[in-house]
């Protein structure tokens, strides 16, 4: 099983091997940012990893909180302090672009 | 007769309007431009205006004097597209174009009313002001000009914005002209960015956020703003840190236009999307784009526009002789900052390159220094508006090559 012991993660906090991802792998990911997941933030990570998968890049703010139909409040209060960012570590994503 | 239309004429639909008459068979084409508005205004000029250096007179002039006389100019809004029919509905007696060919130039814009409280009657242009548009600029000048001091805050609220370094170069330019007043020590200032740092790429961001630190402006990274309650005369972040100010400057989002929306065809923010590296729509084989108006993960700025031109002509006219288009768009950006006392930062970056430090090879020009400071930098930015009307609209030759070049930079 991949634990947080066996990933690598790059001087942001993101995965540098995005396809060791799983599930449990989240759950640990969420709570070293201090962060116990609910079926509202699974939400939000599925449809983030769609999304990814789609596009080729992490989601921004307003696109997770169109496509996954949550207000951008709930969002600061379901990942604090920068969501757009901790959703794109926990789901195993890169950093999320729309910063050229 | 074949109908080649281009959709803004603003700096890239400009652009394109005078390099297709050269291409096309006029006899076989007709070309068409639409935009609302008669004006050109030269947007990088803006930036000026709130400390008197520039006028409202000396960012304007009317769009027919860059549009060459073969094109057919219509003055109208432009109401929908139907890309699955080739065809555009203006506003102006509901007039429709059928076209082969279509280049999407219709920029980004300022929305103040996606941040509650923002754009509130009794604040708004008051002592609430952007400097995107000439209006909002041209206020903030009249206000400055009488202002005390006090506490200002620039504030960005929601990435991507056009122009990403004109934030920085604002706050470079009033830290100056109050030191020029003589009210600097009466005068906070301070910058909150949705970003992690000064700017988007690491080692620009480290080296311009260091020169915001020398100039004693305060920066608050990582701010997402939630609402202005002018009322309390506070800004507040979604998690709820308020800031306090005199006088907000805002960036309000950036969004394209409104048509884009309205047709269907973009993303969250109307952005169209777009092949990074040829400029082609993802969705329709006749529709390209140039400038702002695509969601490409380049900056969005004119001399981006300019880079996108050549490439986007090129693989317009192999498509119309049934050739594949070219990768060959890499992002490049090129962006003069003005950082006050009569100098200026230069530099040169693209999808894969950060901005990096060294010398750039202007043929005639230059070198220019990168990331670093000279008086020679603030002269290219004051250059720029004589190339802008005279060579850079009319589709001339610049002494820049498309493609980012590696030539002089520090690794
Ligand atoms: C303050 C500021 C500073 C800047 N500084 C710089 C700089 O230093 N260097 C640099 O390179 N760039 C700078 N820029 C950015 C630059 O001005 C833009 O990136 C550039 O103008 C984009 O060109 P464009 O053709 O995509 O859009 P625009 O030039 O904005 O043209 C869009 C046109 O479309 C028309 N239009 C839109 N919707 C409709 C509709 N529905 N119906 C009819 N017409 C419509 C508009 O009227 C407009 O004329 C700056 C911008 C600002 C605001």
């Amino acid at each position: 099983m991949t634990t947080l012991e066996n990933i690598t993660l790059n001087d942001d906090g993101y995965m540098t091997e995005p396809a060791q991802w799983t599930e449990e792998l989240a759950t640990a990911l969420a709570e070293k940012e201090g962060i116990t997941l609910t079926d509202t933030h699974w939400t939000i990570i599925n449809f983030s990893r769609e999304q990814a998968a789609d596009s080729g890049a992490a989601p921004t703010l307003r696109q997770i909180t169109k496509g996954a139909g949550v207000t951008t409040k709930d969002l600061f209060k379901l990942f604090p302090k920068g969501p757009a960012k901790k959703v794109a570590k926990i789901s195993g994503l890169g950093k999320p672009e729309g910063c050229v | 007769m074949k109908t080649f239309l281009i959709l803004g004429a603003g700096t890239g639909g400009t652009m394109v309007a005078n390099k297709m008459i050269d291409i096309l068979d006029m006899e076989e084409w007709r070309v068409v431009i639409v935009d609302r508005d008669e004006t050109h205004y030269y947007q990088p000029g803006f930036l000026f205006i709130p400390f008197g250096t520039y006028s409202p007179a000396d960012v304007v002039k009317p769009k027919r004097n860059f549009l060459p006389p073969q094109v057919d100019v219509i003055f109208s809004d432009i109401e929908l597209i139907e890309p699955e029919q080739s065809r555009v509905t203006l506003g102006k007696a509901k007039k429709k174009i059928n076209y082969d060919y279509l280049v999407i130039a219709t920029g980004s814009h300022i929305h103040p009313e996606e941040t509650p409280g923002l754009d509130d009657e009794a604040a708004w242009m008051k002592n609430v002001f952007p400097y995107y548009t000439l209006d909002g600029a041209t206020k903030l000048g009249n206000f400055l000009k009488f202002w005390k001091g006090g506490r200002m805050v620039l504030n960005i609220a929601e990435m991507p914005i056009k122009c990403p370094v004109a934030p920085l170069e604002f706050l470079f330019l009033a830290d100056w002209f109050f030191h020029e007043r003589g009210i600097r020590d009466k005068v906070d200032i301070t910058f909150t960015t949705p970003l992690s740092g000064a700017f988007t790429k690491p080692r620009a961001s480290s080296i311009l956020g260091g020169m915001l630190d020398d100039k004693n402006i305060n920066l608050v990274p990582d701010y997402n703003i939630m609402e202005v309650d002018h009322g309390k005369q506070v800004i507040r972040s979604y998690d709820e840190t308020e800031i306090g100010y005199d006088v907000l400057v805002t960036i309000p989002t950036n969004m394209g236009a409104e048509v884009i929306g309205n047709s269907g065809m973009g993303d969250e923010l109307n952005f169209v999307p777009t092949n990074k590296h040829t400029l082609q729509t993802d969705k329709w084989e006749n529709v390209w784009i140039i400038g702002d108006a695509g969601n490409l993960p380049a900056s969005k700025a004119g001399s981006v526009a300019h880079f996108m031109l050549d490439i986007l002509i090129e693989n317009i006219h192999r498509d119309m002789e049934g050739l594949e288009p070219l990768p060959n768009f890499d992002g490049h950006a090129n962006c003069y900052i003005e950082s006050g006392f009569e100098k200026g930062v230069l530099i040169d970056f693209n999808y894969d390159v950060e901005p990096l430090p060294g010398k750039f090879p202007l043929p005639g020009f230059g070198p220019f220094s990168l990331l670093k400071e000279s008086y020679a930098n603030h002269w290219g930015k004051m250059m720029f508006r004589w190339m802008y009307w005279n060579i850079l609209l009319k589709g001339g030759e610049m002494p820049f090559e498309s493609q980012m070049s590696m030539a002089g930079k520090w690794k």
